[in-house]
């Protein structure tokens, strides 16, 4: 497949006007929604263009957030692996405690200049869901979160988050109660409350232009990436390593490097149990072109085109589809898709925190699995610089039985 | 144009020349099994539906309401795919030549089976045109322009939010009719006042020659006669799989009554579609 793609002169000028990337990305919805989507469409090219709107989410990046987040070397895990030297981008130090505040603060400005009081989420772990809440929180709208009934029960603490936050959780029980079925009724339920309510996705998929508008969003990780490591090495990175749920923390540290060809990248699907066992969350590894959730993109399903359920002992990469550039990025050949398994993200898990002083999230931790695989073949002199886009505390119920069990604890 | 492309035509025709507006049933393909779902199918046509919109199941039906996602999930569930509903199409066809059969799903499984293999297999079955949910017009060149090329027309949603400036968008490629659905715009949800309907078929109008069915929210003969008083067509959907459910045993298998649980309401809907114009 990756070379049926001629390569193009830039890799960051996606999407065209229409939302694609290449044949991905796209606006297949439901004509009750289009309307919807073209309104967002619009009020986010303007704020795109406009110097306030970006001085505003500077004002509360800076404030609230808490960016920019460090650029920190990790010399026991460098000395551990024997390679090349690993920075971690630590987005887990934002507010919150991962990336996704970075989109929903965007998102949340966007919709109170469109004048929209109300929100609504879809959310598989909660972090997106608590993401949304606390920006609703603080600019006084009220707040509607979309979640699978059964992460509803794998994610209490997150329930219990979003609750004291204000918001309104509503579980999900239709489809297989996760978090694709989750993103399904939010979007109808916006279909019924379009007047009002503006529905931030929360990661860099569904129809145009979302993907391309949460990109925008979390690019500012690898921005900052980029001058940080100038300043602390005077050059670039040799490779880059993020774990891909959705897609949206690796594109936003991706983005920026797309057309410095000398730095590698790779993004890490969750493999689950294997992906020979077909219980994964890989749609670039384990999967093939399909249309859902408004863009066409990899997905997994049967051979009639019949979705399927990814599993990921991580809730955050449990989904079955993937944002619409990478698909592009894969077919291009720009980007390197790999996997890692739950037990190979555990693993990574234990070690990050027993080296570094660093609970980090299950997502990342199979970014991490990625990069003990790769990172002692490379020279002493070599950079790689890895997401740690969220930290563990909620994954701690999920994580200790394993651990006791592998008897890494 | 050939045969199969004309079905609807004349469908529409004969309404016009009977002074009287058609009933469309919808109902999910392979819902409960195949077996019933054929049988269902057969019966139609005697229990007084002037057209089929034909489901095509899809785990994800993301503009339709909880009945039909779950009587979607249940076909999939005894076995349904793209394949046996094509031939479902098929084994009606082979009885009856007359009432048009219109495909209604979501765009995957047919990318998935390959969309001129489709248009292929669609045609030869017999079915009369296509509605793809998930297939608005800024991705015409996907479907909607193929299926054209080949005769099978494509039938269009329309929606109180598609305004004046994007329906004559929506109108390009449209063929067969248009499908004006309710407010809320997803499957099953409540009732539209007959106010709004007149005023928004009037809308279309303006815009259109093409027959106007108007769908989402009939569940009984008095509202069928109503709707049926200001459009060309009354599409029934939720009401009908509604009542096949009720007809299902606790494991979701078809009971004694099934097919007739679906063609006593059919025939309800079908005397309020005759009074709409009394
Ligand atoms: C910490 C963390 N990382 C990664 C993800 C996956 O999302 P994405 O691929 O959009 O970054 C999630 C999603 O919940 C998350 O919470």
């Amino acid at each position: 497949m990756a070379s049926a793609t001629p390569a193009p002169n830039s890799f960051r000028t996606g999407p065209d006007e229409n939302g694609h990337f290449g044949i991905f990305g796209g606006r297949y919805v439901a004509e009750t929604l289009m309307p919807l989507i073209l309104e967002v469409e619009k009020a986010y090219l303007t704020a795109k263009g406009d110097p306030d709107f970006w001085a505003e989410m500077e004002y509360y990046r800076k404030h609230y957030i808490g960016r920019p987040s460090a650029l920190y070397f990790a010399p026991r895990l460098t000395e551990h692996f024997g390679g090349a030297k690993l920075y971690f981008k630590r987005d887990e130090l934002n507010h919150t405690g991962a990336h996704k505040i970075n989109n929903v603060m965007g998102q949340a400005l966007l919709a109170k200049r469109m004048g929209k009081t109300k929100i609504i989420a879809e959310t598989g772990a909660g972090q997106h869901g608590v993401a949304t809440a606390t920006a609703c929180a603080l600019f006084g709208m009220e707040c509607e979160v979309f979640m699978g009934a059964e992460d509803v029960k794998r994610q209490k603490p997150n329930v219990d988050r979003m609750r004291l936050l204000g918001a309104k959780v509503v579980p999900v029980t239709s489809g297989s109660s996760t978090l694709k079925d989750a993103m399904n009724e939010a979007l109808r339920y916006w279909v019924s409350k379009a007047d009002t309510h503006f529905y931030i996705i929360g990661t860099a998929a569904g129809p145009h232009p979302y993907p391309a508008m949460v990109r925008d969003f979390q690019c500012i990780i690898g921005e900052e990436t980029r001058w940080q490591l100038e300043e602390a090495e005077g050059k670039l990175p040799d490779a880059l390593v993020a774990c891909i749920g959705g897609g949206s923390n690796a594109i936003g540290l991706f983005h920026p490097f797309l057309d410095d060809p000398s730095v590698e990248i790779f993004g890490v699907e969750a493999a689950g149990h294997g992906i020979p066992s077909g219980e994964h969350a890989a749609s670039l590894t384990g999967g093939n072109p399909g249309v859902l959730h408004g863009n066409r993109t990899y997905l997994l399903q049967d051979d009639d085109g019949q979705i399927t359920e990814a599993h990921s002992i991580s809730a955050g990469l449990d989904y079955p589809g993937i944002g619409p550039e990478h698909s592009w990025l894969h077919e291009s050949g720009r980007v390197k898709y790999v996997s890692a398994t739950d037990t190979e993200a555990l693993e990574a898990f234990a070690l990050c925190a027993k080296l570094e002083g660093i609970i980090p999230a299950l997502e990342p931790s199979h970014a991490l699995a990625y990069v003990s695989t790769m990172i002692g073949d490379m020279d002493k002199d070599k950079i790689v610089v890895m997401n740690l886009c969220g930290r563990g505390d909620k994954d701690l119920d999920a994580v200790i039985p394993r651990l006791e069990k592998m008897g890494k604890l | 144009m050939d045969y199969t492309a004309s079905r609807l035509d004349k469908c529409f025709a004969a309404l016009k020349a009977e002074n009287r507006p058609g009933l469309g049933i919808f109902v999910t393909a392979g819902d409960p099994d195949q077996e019933t779902s054929l049988a269902i199918l057969k019966a139609l046509p005697g229990a007084g539906a002037d057209m089929i919109e034909f489901g095509m199941p899809f785990s994800d039906p993301m503009a339709d309401g909880p009945s039909i996602q779950a009587s979607s999930l249940r076909a999939l569930k005894a076995g349904a795919s793209l394949a046996k509903t094509i031939d479902l199409v098929r084994k009606f066809r082979e009885e009856d030549q007359t009432t048009p059969v219109v495909l209604m799903g979501y765009y995957n499984p047919i990318y998935i089976y390959g969309v001129e293999r489709f248009l292929t297999d669609a045609i030869s079955a017999g079915a009369d045109g296509l509605i793809v949910v998930d297939l608005p017009p800024e991705e015409d060149d996907e479907l909607c322009v193929p299926a054209v090329k080949r005769g099978l027309p494509f039938v269009r949603l329309a929606t109180p939010t598609t305004d004046d400036a994007r329906l004559p968008k929506v109108l390009t490629n449209t063929s067969g009719f248009i499908y004006y659905v309710s407010i809320t715009g997803i499957t099953g949800t409540a009732e539209v006042p007959i106010d709004m309907v007149r005023a928004a078929v009037g809308r279309l109008r303006t815009h259109t020659d093409l027959p106007i069915g108007v769908g989402f929210g009939i569940k009984t003969r008095e509202h069928a006669a109503a709707i049926g008083s200001v459009a060309d067509a009354c599409i029934v959907g939720t009401a009908v799989v509604n009542a096949l459910a009720g007809s299902l045993d606790s494991n979701d298998k078809a009971g004694p009554d099934t097919v007739k649980a679906v063609t006593d309401l059919v025939s309800e809907l079908a005397k309020g579609v005759r009074e709409a114009r009394g």
